[in-house]
């Protein structure tokens, strides 16, 4: 297939035009590595599109005016890394429990703490678990190539709006840094500041005419009784989005000895090591979940009993492995390949180590 | 076929952009390819690194631990990649800043004086320039046509007499 | 036929504030939405409430308005003003909120510049949380985390934050009132007033901060916390003009 028509980007520049294609006018930033180059794209090409950005005090601020910016009816994206995304916690709880949408991106790196700016996956729990208070959930995506982060942000922008609520794209150092060929898609109309009531009735325009109806954005619901029957309603929509957003990428599971769970840029390494492993006579499959939430729990049992062992690969202690054992339900041993505190292996590492966890199993 | 480089030096002297422009000539000959830049405070004063994947299939993992080639613009990147070349891959040295020579004799070895000759050309800036033509020459990854193609779209315009520079050191290097 | 000496504003909503006995949030509420309804811009002004006491006023205010995360009125603000620059944007923030945990995200909304107005309910107090040290308590002042008077080595010293937001360039009018007296409450309204207009002519940020009463956790009567206001309260908050268009202190 001719690549011709793709441009070489990187990752981060990419995923920073993808969201303006898709409609976002509205960016709020605060500098942190491995992301900056978004900002910087974002203050350099959005003015010249018809947008908005500003450079926030801190990644609470950045959410906030995302917030407000998505609560006045704007397409909004706003980017981050690990411990940036910490501090954007409380604001993404408020936002699901407002209904407020948003398109948030994170370029992940290591922790805890500080931790390093190497790629890594431990903020997994950080992601689909959320560190925000309350019954909320969060649709993830975790593309492993920058055209599938291109994509994906580009298509996350109108599910935002779709979903009334935040999506988050996890990403890692490495797909932010990296550069590849990338097939941008067509931009999306804009809809006018003014046109905005139209779309969606519920945001804060002003009313303008006495005879319109006033709007709110609320948080605060001290009645039980309302609080609870608010929540029943963002669980509706968030069993549509199990049903509608699950995604996942499979390999050669049917039939497979072993199977490698992976995603992001672990998926891509493991992908190598797959063929590897046919070198030694060894069949590897690969589940690699698109969506982190809703996980493709139901993927896991398509898995056959020739099946003798489900590896989790992950850049981190080992977090994922939790939704892998729910999804292999017992069937099968579930272990753990990782690396973390960004050392990332090499496919010959995986392959080494998935035949030693085959030989360890009596495989 | 999928051919897996190292380029690396010290930062500044031009490793991400020649990295880039094998990539993208790669594009224009309807390849696959992948560029992943070292990241992070080395980037300042200290090694920089990239690696450059092409391929005519798409490409899984960006990261290499075995190379078939590696451009080393200075010792310390020579003495780290030198080890990850498999057996007949291409060693580009610069030799006018490595005076030690490669170890191994299972590879082929091009010592090129890229500073002197940049030199000759006036400005020690296109070093990588020249690197970058014993690369496509040695290698044939990518095509002769196609990094000048790609010397065009990143000295446009403005920047025309750059271009001109460039191709010309790009050139200069024959076997 | 008689002549009705008191209506509904229009700006204010028909129902029950929460507000106690003597609480001034009533007043600056109605002086807010008085001024848009005579600007005739109630239907083009969108309000950010805090976490506070007001976290209901947009129960009462008749525009439309969002709640916002404890402190984060003025980043929310910006956001919402970037999508519609041409309609009224304020928030309406008290001590704890604007001066503790929101201390950044009002400094760097004024310092932006931002087109929009803050209103600064100074009340030296918590109220919802029942009464505790606020970033505006008093030197000696009791409140239940300094319940034999705030001490200067123990809690330190209150802010003066319309003093502080003047040093701020992007900040164009500042202006500190009262409203503990017929004649206060009609300065304040005029500095309302004031506050809209340097925003409907895009001229930057605008800040007004109302000295305020909370009988209800300093414990006194709804008189005498207005004493309170008027003796303790203003010789440490003076009322006056910060900062304005026309260039330096009135």
């Amino acid at each position: 297939m001719s690549n011709t028509k793709k441009v070489l980007m990187k990752g981060n520049e990419a995923f920073a035009e993808a969201a303006i294609l898709g409609g976002c006018r509205y960016y709020f930033g605060y500098p942190i590595t491995p992301q900056n180059e978004i900002p910087e794209y974002m203050s350099r090409v959005l003015p010249k599109r018809g947008g908005h950005f500003i450079q926030a005090e801190s990644e609470i601020s950045a959410i906030n005016m995302a917030y407000g910016a998505g609560a006045a009816g704007g397409r909004v994206f706003i980017t981050s890394s690990s411990p940036g995304i910490a501090l954007m916690q409380e604001g993404m709880s408020f936002l699901c429990s407002a209904e407020v949408p948003c398109v948030i991106l994170t370029v992940s790196r290591c922790g805890p703490g500080i931790g390093g700016i190497q790629p890594g996956q431990a903020d997994y729990f950080q992601a689909t678990r959320g560190g925000g208070n309350g019954d909320y959930k969060i649709p993830v995506f975790a593309p492993s190539t920058v055209q599938e982060g291109a994509d994906l942000v580009y298509e996350s922008m109108a599910l935002a709006d779709k979903y009334q609520n935040p999506i988050l794209i996890f990403t890692d150092g490495l797909l932010g840094q990296m550069m590849e060929p990338v097939a941008l898609p067509e931009p999306v109309v804009d809809i006018k500041s003014t046109d905005i009531r139209e779309h969606k009735p519920w945001a804060l325009t002003g009313y303008w005419d006495d005879d319109k109806k006033r709007n709110t954005v609320i948080s605060l619901r001290l009645q039980p009784e309302r609080l609870e029957e608010h929540i029943h309603k963002l669980f509706a929509r968030y069993e549509q989005a199990e049903k509608e957003l699950t995604r996942v990428e499979t390999v050669g599971i049917e039939d497979a000895d072993v199977v490698l769970v992976a995603f992001g840029t672990m998926a891509r390494i493991v992908k190598e090591a797959i063929d590897m492993l046919a070198a030694q006579g060894i069949k590897a499959g690969l589940i690699r979940p698109i969506s982190l939430w809703p996980f493709p729990y139901a993927t896991f049992d398509k898995l056959t009993d020739k099946t003798k062992v489900v590896i989790s690969a992950e850049l981190s202690m080992g977090q994922m492995i939790q939704d892998v054992k729910l999804g292999v339900k017992d069937r099968f041993p579930v272990k753990l390949l990782n690396r973390t505190g960004g050392m990332i292996p090499t496919s010959l590492e995986i392959t080494e180590r998935t035949a030693a966890i085959l030989k360890e199993i009596g495989g | 076929m999928t051919k897996k480089m190292f380029f690396a030096g010290y930062g500044g002297q031009g490793i991400m952009l020649t990295g880039q422009m094998v990539a993208s000539a790669a594009i224009l000959e309807g390849k696959e390819t992948t560029f992943f830049p070292s990241y992070g405070p080395e980037m300042r004063g200290g090694t920089a690194n990239c690696t450059v994947i092409v391929s005519d299939k798409p490409i899984s993992s960006p990261l290499i631990f075995e190379s078939d080639c590696v451009l080393a613009m200075n010792l310390p990147s020579m003495l780290k990649f030198e080890p990850t070349l498999k057996p007949g891959g291409v060693l580009l040295l610069n030799k006018s800043l490595i005076h030690q020579a490669a170890k191994r004799d299972d590879i082929t070895k091009y010592e090129i004086a890229a500073n002197e000759m940049a030199s000759e050309l006036g400005n020690t800036v296109v070093a990588n320039m020249i690197m970058l033509g014993a690369f496509v020459r040695t290698t044939g990854i990518v095509k002769e046509e196609s990094i000048i193609q790609v010397i065009h779209n990143v000295f446009d315009q403005k920047k025309a007499e750059l271009a001109d520079l460039n191709i010309k050191a790009f050139n200069l290097w024959r076997d | 036929m008689l002549k009705p000496v008191f209506e509904y504003t229009k700006g204010m909503l028909r129902v029950d504030t929460n507000f106690c006995p003597g609480c001034t949030h009533g007043i600056s509420h109605r002086l807010i939405t008085e001024t848009l309804d005579e600007m005739n811009m109630l239907g083009k002004t969108i309000g950010c409430g805090p976490i506070g006491c007001a976290v209901m006023a947009h129960r009462f205010m008749n525009v439309d308005m969002c709640e916002c995360a404890h402190g984060r009125a003025p980043a929310v603000a910006s956001g919402v003003k970037c999508v519609h620059p041409d309609n009224i944007v304020f928030t309406y923030q008290g001590d704890g909120d604007l001066a503790s945990i929101g201390t950044a995200e009002i400094i760097h909304a004024a310092a932006r510049g931002e087109n929009i107005t803050t209103f600064f309910v100074n009340n030296a107090i918590y109220g919802m949380t029942g009464g505790q040290m606020a970033p505006t308590t008093l030197v000696g002042q009791k409140s239940t985390t300094t319940q034999a008077g705030r001490d200067t080595h123990q809690s330190g010293f209150p802010i003066r934050v319309s003093e502080l937001i003047a040093t701020l360039d992007g900040a164009v009018y500042v202006e500190r009132v009262a409203l503990n007296t017929p004649a206060n409450v009609n300065k304040a309204k005029k500095a309302v007033r004031k506050a809209f207009d340097v925003q409907q002519k895009k001229l930057g940020f605008s800040f007004v901060e109302f000295v305020s009463t909370c009988p209800t956790n300093w414990g006194l009567s709804p008189l005498a916390a207005m004493d309170f206001l008027k003796n303790e309260m203003l010789p440490y908050y003076p009322l006056g003009v910060f900062r304005s268009p026309e260039g330096g202190e009135e």
